[in-house]
């Protein structure tokens, strides 16, 4: 399923300028965590990573797995240079004001219905 | 894995500098994705370069990362400047770490790293000496 359909239906407000990182790439999951180390060991390529971290860092990780974006939940705003990171690597990110539980829940339910759907 | 010859090199790491953190990694993993390395090697080799650069960063004034990526196995040596580890059994242990709370606020110091760095290296050797420094070793083995 592609990030795009995703951020339509839980409503993710794109952070990262629309002539950045588009938002067309395919989407194999998602993983939630807010301790970098879990996220790094335990996420998977095409992952859509679900946090509320908002530093820096966070775009290292997710460059380093490949993962698909991060959403940033509870209404968290990242750093300037988290931001500026995203766009020169290439990873989108979208916030979202629900929090990591109903995110996470809302999204594992759309990508099963999709899965069964084959 | 398809390589036939050796490639070799280093990344400084400045202590602290968290801006920074994952370049060497991400370099690392560039260079191996160029020469051929199987993604699931890239994959463990990059996940565990990750943490020892995190380290690096945040306990120690400096350190550097070498690489050899020989056909066969890719070789990692974190070398940094201290202040070295009293007790390595204890710093093995999952969830085991000394990081300072700002650290821990931002994700990192949750005792995962060093576990992270022996899970995904076929071979893992740690050396470190109070008030000098710490080195790890580790072997990656398609």
């Amino acid at each position: 399923m592609k990030l795009k359909e995703i951020a339509e239906i839980l409503s993710l407000k794109p952070l990262t300028p629309a002539e950045g990182p588009d938002l067309e790439r395919e989407v194999s999951g998602a993983y939630v965590g807010d301790l970098l180390s879990d996220v790094m060991a335990n996420s998977e390529d095409g992952n859509i990573w679900i946090t509320l971290q908002t530093h820096v860092n966070i775009v290292a990780v997710a460059t380093l797995k490949n993962l698909s974006a991060i959403v940033i939940v509870n209404g968290r705003m990242p750093e300037s240079d988290t931001l500026d990171r995203a766009v020169s690597e290439d990873i989108p990110i979208l916030l979202t004001g629900k929090s990591a539980f109903e995110t996470a829940g809302k999204l594992y339910r759309i990508l099963n219905a999709r899965n069964l759907q084959g | 894995m398809k390589i036939d010859k050796t490639y070799e090199g280093s990344f400084h790491i400045v202590g602290g500098d968290f801006s920074r953190a994952g370049e060497a990694s991400t370099e690392l993993k560039t260079i191996m994705l160029s020469v051929g390395i199987e993604d699931e090697v890239v994959r463990r080799v990059a996940i565990a370069t990750f943490e020892a650069e995190m380290n690096i960063i945040i306990y120690t004034p400096a350190g550097i990362l070498r690489y050899s990526i020989s056909p066969g196995e890719i070789r990692i040596i974190a070398e940094d400047m201290g202040p070295g580890i009293e007790d390595i059994e204890l710093a093995m242990q999952k969830g085991y770490s000394t990081a300072p709370d700002w650290v821990r606020e931002m994700g990192w110091g949750a005792g995962m790293g060093l576990p992270n760095m022996k899970k995904n290296a076929d071979i893992f050797r740690i050396d470190s000496v109070v008030g000098e420094g710490t080195t790890v070793e580790m072997i990656i083995k398609p």
